[in-house]
């Protein structure tokens, strides 16, 4: 009686498809366009004082805008869709759940890094310092971003991969019951937000700049879902491997000729007797 | 005996066990503890000590000190039941894994508890500080001593069945305790009087950190104990 | 009435196929004797009729629970007494706070556990002068007569004991032999594994030989249940 591996083996060398392929082209395209709105085609924001007379505003740092408020709104996708899955894993238990929650966490921390790194070239200007302790937000998805470099930490370790993926399914989850709890105290500590000083609200959005931030929405989320399809793809041949060395073991350990050794150990033992 | 009473005395009888064997071993008491005092002079040195420093910092610096050696003794608890045996043996007792973390984290706790007091006394001693409101220090020490015993236990079960992972607990279990730390010396700065905020607001949050982390931990500790 | 029945079971440590197709029968009452050379899959196999194992595939029914599934495994444990080659007991402990401990811990109220404790350490000579004991200065022949004295008192319908006379002097085994022999006459089960053949053939069990993580003589699939009392083991396979 042989098992099955519950994966399919596949001849791929290459976790591309027709369809990864032209989302990838897309994605190309409509990031360059929106290269060229972000920075050249639309302005910098400029405001004049009413009083003094004097420019004020976000200057050409407005432009990384257009990238980082979409990358932070995927990141959220990101790490929510890895929750779900982690909720998967524990109640349904299929392969399918466990990379799928693996790959969102991964694709997510390469957001939330990206998220906290453009925020960080942002507030440079803007705030005057490379990081702010009392930005609420910032502080928020810099916990959330160590929460899943320590989940990303446990799944590289070594262990029966059935616990590892039930562990790091409960890490996830944990994480994300707790990012209200750590957005509230933060909230709290620090009455005022830098991040309200210069907002979204004070900028004029409309036509050009509007267009431009709708995209690069549309944009980060394509790159998210190309990302996505990509470690999902390696996951689940990782997967199909891990299966097949076992079934193979399991062909191997049957396929041992107990013979010789039955026949040793009985005959020592009778000999004992 | 109704299904609550039977749940109460399974964590009791838990709980009793963790602590008896603490109090043969007196591995808290004869390690953990004298690290937590440690934490404080060592930050006194770096500091560079001067009473007036010290006491504004006073809050921060304690309960960096009670989370680092909090690592220490939730360390100490996972691994209890890593050698002889008695991890499977438990799970061939029957004893349900709620009543297995409460009583866990119920000993943890009363081992944190024993850590803070002596860390105050270190506080009063060391930097010269003097407590302004005993109650709320008392209360959201015990609510913060709460939220830290209850992910703890957690997270050294999740961490301890990987087979000696240490060095992962302080990763996976400090970022989700931020709320604890910001929260808790808050309402130490407000119970030592160094600073005017309002301590009992922030101890209701910390209150609401426990509950969520008890209650998780509680319904998440099976997933991992149990097969 | 079979007690464990197992249809090419696989379970797996880790990525290790430690059994690769386990078949075996076997009825209420018998005494087994399970046999092979090492890495052959005895200890696995005795863990995972104790309920701490998923199978990977294949069926395992233990005292009429599905073990494949989650809660079958939870209830089965309850039932099952398992020595392994650790004591299960916490050094620290007196010998007294292990046994109080672990019998309510499976659910025995203050009064049914101190009876059957004390049963139980009579059966097993661990004396009042030991109760008292941490377990960590006891000898190894002391802390497995206590561990047996803990599982004696949850009275399990399936015993299944990993080399118990290992280590033991001549008077331990002989107390080992006698708990045997008494639980297979109050009508339980009892699978051991051991390579003292001489000692375990004077209860006239069913030898079962595994190898290569498979049972390669003496599964008892095809042969029907004893119809006679359960003392008598001799199986023909």
């Amino acid at each position: 009686m042989t098992v099955e591996p519950t994966i399919a083996a596949s001849t791929r060398d290459n976790t591309g498809s027709r369809g990864s392929r032209l989302l990838g082209a897309a994605t190309i395209v409509g990031l360059g366009v929106l290269g060229v709105l972000a920075f050249v085609l639309t302005d910098a924001d400029v405001r004049i004082h009413p009083t003094t007379g004097e420019e004020f505003g976000q200057f050409d740092a407005v432009r990384l805008l257009y990238v980082h408020v979409p990358l932070a709104v995927m990141t959220y996708v990101a790490f929510g869709l890895c929750a779900v899955a982690s909720l998967g894993v524990l109640i349904r238990r299929t392969p399918w759940w466990d990379v799928t929650a693996h790959a969102a966490a991964e694709v997510g921390t390469v957001f939330c890094g990206l998220v906290l790194v453009t925020g960080s070239i942002w507030g440079r200007p803007v705030w005057n310092t490379w990081w702010e302790w009392g930005d609420v937000r910032l502080m928020t998805t810099l916990v959330l971003f160590l929460m899943f470099a320590g989940y990303l930490a446990l799944r590289r370790t070594t262990g029966d991969p059935r616990s590892v993926s039930r562990r790091a399914a409960v890490v996830a989850l944990v994480a994300v019951l707790d990012i209200p709890l750590v957005n509230r105290s933060v909230e709290w500590w620090e009455n005022r937000t830098l991040h309200q000083q210069s907002t979204l609200n004070d900028l004029k959005i409309e036509d050009l700049t509007l267009f431009t931030l709708m995209l690069g929405f549309l944009m980060m989320g394509m790159v998210l879902a190309w990302l996505l399809l990509h470690r999902f793809r390696v996951g689940w041949l990782e997967r199909a491997a891990l299966d097949h060395a076992v079934a193979a073991a399991i062909a191997e350990r049957r396929a041992e000729t107990p013979d010789a050794e039955v026949r040793r150990s009985v005959g020592e033992t009778e000999d004992r007797s | 005996m109704s299904a609550l009473r039977v749940v109460l005395r399974d964590i009791r009888l838990v709980a009793a066990r963790d602590l008896r064997i603490e109090a043969r071993a007196r591995v808290v008491v004869d390690q953990v503890l004298p690290f937590a005092v440690l934490v404080l002079v060592l930050f006194g040195f770096a500091l560079d000590a001067d009473h007036r420093t010290l006491r504004t910092f006073a809050p921060g610096l304690f309960w960096v000190a009670v989370l680092l050696s909090a690592l220490l003794a939730v360390q100490r608890s996972a691994t209890l039941d890593a050698a002889d045996g008695t991890g499977d043996a438990l799970r061939m007792s029957g004893l349900p894994p709620v009543a297995r973390y409460l009583g866990r984290a119920a000993a943890v706790l009363v081992q944190l508890l024993v850590l803070e007091a002596v860390l105050v006394g270190g506080l009063v001693v060391l930097y010269g500080v003097s407590v302004e409101d005993w109650l709320l220090l008392g209360v959201a020490g015990l609510v913060a001593g709460v939220a830290v015993a209850a992910a703890g236990t957690l997270y050294g079960a999740l961490a301890l069945g990987l087979g000696a992972r240490d060095t992962l607990l302080p990763v996976l279990v400090l970022p989700v305790l931020a709320p604890v730390l910001i929260g808790a010396t808050r309402a130490f700065d407000d119970a030592l009087g160094s600073a005017a905020v309002d301590g009992w607001a922030w101890t209701g949050l910390l209150a609401i950190a426990a509950l969520v982390l008890t209650v998780v931990g509680a319904s998440a500790h099976g997933a991992l104990v149990e097969d | 009435m079979s007690v464990v029945e197992l249809r090419a079971a696989v379970a797996l440590l880790g990525r290790f196929p430690a059994l690769s197709g386990v078949d075996l029968t076997i009825h209420a009452g018998e005494t087994v004797l399970l046999r092979g050379p090492n890495g052959a899959g005895k200890t696995t196999l005795l863990h995972l009729c104790a309920g701490l194992l998923r199978p990977e595939s294949g069926s395992v029914q233990v005292l009429d629970h599905d073990l494949t599934d989650g809660a079958g495994r939870r209830s089965v444990r309850r039932r099952v007494a398992l020595l392994g080659h650790t004591t299960g007991l916490y050094e620290d402990l007196t010998v007294g706070e292990n046994l109080r401990f672990w019998a309510r811990a499976a659910g025995l109220s203050t009064v049914d556990a101190d009876r059957r404790l004390d049963d139980a350490r009579k059966r097993l000579e661990v004396s009042d002068r030991l109760v008292d004991q941490p377990v960590h200065t006891l000898s190894a022949g002391q802390r497995r007569r206590t561990s047996l004295a803990a599982l004696l008192a949850r009275r399990p319908d399936l015993w299944l004991l990993d080399e118990p006379h290992a280590g033991l002097d001549q008077s331990g085994r002989d107390l080992v032999d006698g708990l045997i022999g008494d639980a297979v006459a109050a009508g339980g089960t009892v699978v051991v594994s051991s390579h003292e053949l001489d000692r375990v053939a004077a209860l006239s069990p069913r030898m079962v030989t595994l190898a290569g993580g498979a049972v390669v003589d003496g599964s008892g699939v095809d042969v029907p249940p004893p119809v006679t009392e359960p003392s008598i083991g001799q199986e023909d396979s």
